[in-house]
């Protein structure tokens, strides 16, 4: 006999199964394609299965087919990417714990109206700034560089890490810092000694979100960047709208992938760092 | 000596501070002028008024990027509240399974909107696509090619973005909805309330704040939404999927349009701050009533 809890507890499991089904089917479709040959692509179907693991298109996606192709390929991009993500994220992180820390632990006047300044930065839509970027970037002379896009990625990191720093050492007593002022310590040394031991988590956060955000980045890449100075992204996307008369669907999702690997890796290792630093930088206070 | 010692804090926040003002405030306001100067390719100081605001909302590209944005706003609050709200209800009812299923809801948001663009623009192809596979399973007047359909366009946006962030709407919830005291539903329970009123009359009412928190990531993420767009359709076909985010871009490094371009950049930015300025605002409050 099916009684009336066991009835909706089935009803439950359906819709969260359904959207199981949704949110994988994706997923699912861009790994089995990338392992298909484009025989296969055209014969069956999006969900059918490759006859035989192939790598083949991996390869191409991140080495391109060899001497004298003009392909774009992903592997250069890669490091780009990762030259521009390591140090913006190092100095944007290690200035925002700065700040977090004068801006909580030494209170001083106008302390708190900074603060609103720096929030309410991370809200603006960065089209209000591209233009002037763009002019002061060639100014500088560093247009089409990494340097240029590591002070971007820095700048507009400041907010979002001061925020994150800001709000966990509101948290942290201040009977602990008075009672290391009274003894004598510095500035810097109730940083190092104090505080910064007891920021792992929050570090970790921080880290996580400022490599996501910098890795997924699209718009300040292509704006600031061309050619084999681009980043990642940008090259993933001038793949996939190459106007070359046959597309190659395989190599397009198996370079999704690839351009989604690193954090998706994160996110699989460090789920809930990776989810505190979205809802911290996204719903503030 | 002293005085670097009591102003130390001062000088350790100062170069961000100043990086801030310059690169944000700053920045704005260079745009801001620009808006109201003739400038073409090259910034032009001349005072020129608010012609390019008239100019903007004169252009008929410029009103289909703001319906498309309104189209696509609408629907993906909807849409992610929707399902953020049902999931996290359905999660919260003692799943065991519950971190696997939480880590499947969530991981699109790993995913930069260029790689979310490209696997469900694979998916909606619409010879290749869905279409093939209802074909082959034997529906073969199926049609779906609104990826190449002006006028349905927009909607492939919507799918994609949904899926990319729902999930995290839903974890948004499923905070909300844990820190509502249990002793409440308890008691409503006890009072013989079903478990659907206990719901919709008492915990969700109580989660007015979190609403208000969706909403304002939700519309903050769709005015700024670029990458997916460029991904997906690139503004096709023809300009008929176009946003302003997408039409500032356009104006300001394919036509030249410095002036057009910064008025509309203007208009994104007011847009956005019309919403996050109460919101901040009231958080604010917030926050200091509870200390």
């Amino acid at each position: 006999m099916l009684n009336k809890k066991k009835v909706s507890r089935i009803f439950l499991f359906l819709v969260l199964g359904i959207f199981v089904f949704y949110y994988i089917t994706p997923l699912y479709v861009m790994i089995v394609t990338s392992l298909k040959t484009m025989n296969e692509i055209r014969e069956g179907n999006l969900f059918s299965l490759p006859n035989s693991i192939n790598f083949e298109s991996w390869k191409i996606a991140w080495s391109g087919r060899g001497e004298g192709t003009s392909d774009v390929f992903l592997k250069p991009y890669f490091f780009n990417s990762l030259k521009i993500a390591i140090p913006a994220l190092i100095i944007s992180t290690f200035l925002g714990a700065l700040n977090g820390y004068a801006l909580t632990k030494w209170k001083f006047k106008g302390a708190n109206l900074i603060f609103l300044l720096f929030l309410f930065g991370t809200f603006i839509p960065y089209q209000a700034i591209l233009l002037p970027m763009a002019r002061t970037l060639g100014f500088l002379g560093i247009s089409n560089s990494p340097f240029g896009l590591i002070l971007v990625h820095t700048v507009y990191g400041l907010g979002f890490t001061t925020l994150f720093f800001r709000n966990y050492y509101v948290s942290i007593s201040d009977e602990i810092i008075k009672a290391a002022k009274v003894d004598g310590a510095g500035f810097f040394k109730i940083f190092f000694k104090i505080l910064l031991p007891v920021s792992l988590p929050i570090l970790v956060v921080a880290v996580i979100f400022q490599f996501t955000q910098i890795w997924n980045d699209f718009l300040f890449g292509v704006t600031f960047s061309f050619g084999e100075n681009a980043p990642l992204q940008v090259a993933l996307n001038n793949m996939v709208l190459t106007s070359a008369s046959v597309k190659y669907y395989n190599v397009d999702m198996a370079a999704a992938i690839m351009a989604a690997l690193p954090t998706l890796i994160i996110y699989v290792l460090a789920g809930n760092y990776f989810i505190k630093g979205l809802t911290a930088g996204s719903v503030k206070g | 000596m002293y005085w670097l010692k009591k102003n130390l804090p001062k000088i350790v926040v100062a170069p961000s501070f100043a990086v801030v003002l310059w690169f944000v405030y700053g920045f704005i306001g260079w745009t801001f002028y620009i808006s109201l100067t003739k400038s073409k390719l090259l910034p032009n100081y001349e005072f020129w008024g608010i012609h390019q605001y008239v100019r903007l909302w004169q252009m008929p590209r410029w009103h289909i990027a703001v319906e498309n944005l309104f189209i696509f706003t609408t629907l993906f609050i909807i849409l992610c509240i929707l399902i953020g709200v049902i999931l996290s209800i359905f999660l919260d009812q003692k799943i065991r399974s519950e971190g696997v299923i939480k880590t499947i809801y969530l991981y699109p948001m790993a995913l930069s909107f260029i790689v979310t663009g490209t696997a469900w623009k694979w998916i909606l192809n619409p010879t290749m696509g869905i279409e093939k596979f209802a074909h082959q399973i034997g529906f073969e007047n199926f049609q779906f090619d609104w990826l190449v359909t002006p006028g349905m366009s927009i909607y492939t946006i919507v799918i994609a973005g949904v899926w990319q962030s729902s999930g995290f709407i839903m974890a948004i919830f499923l905070a909300g909805l844990r820190s509502v005291d249990d002793e409440v539903i308890k008691a409503a329970k006890v009072d013989g309330a079903s478990t659907f009123s206990i719901y919709t009359k008492i915990v969700l009412p109580m989660m007015r704040p979190v609403f208000m928190s969706a909403i304002v990531i939700l519309v903050h993420l769709s005015i700024k939404s670029y990458d997916l767009v460029i991904a997906l359709t690139a503004g096709g076909p023809g300009i008929s999927s176009d946003m302003p985010a997408v039409f500032m871009t356009k104006m300001a490094f394919g036509r030249s349009e410095v002036g057009l371009a910064s008025a509309s950049a203007i208009m994104m930015f007011a847009t956005v701050s019309a919403i996050i300025v109460p919101y901040l605002y009231s958080e604010l409050r917030r926050e200091q009533d509870a200390k």
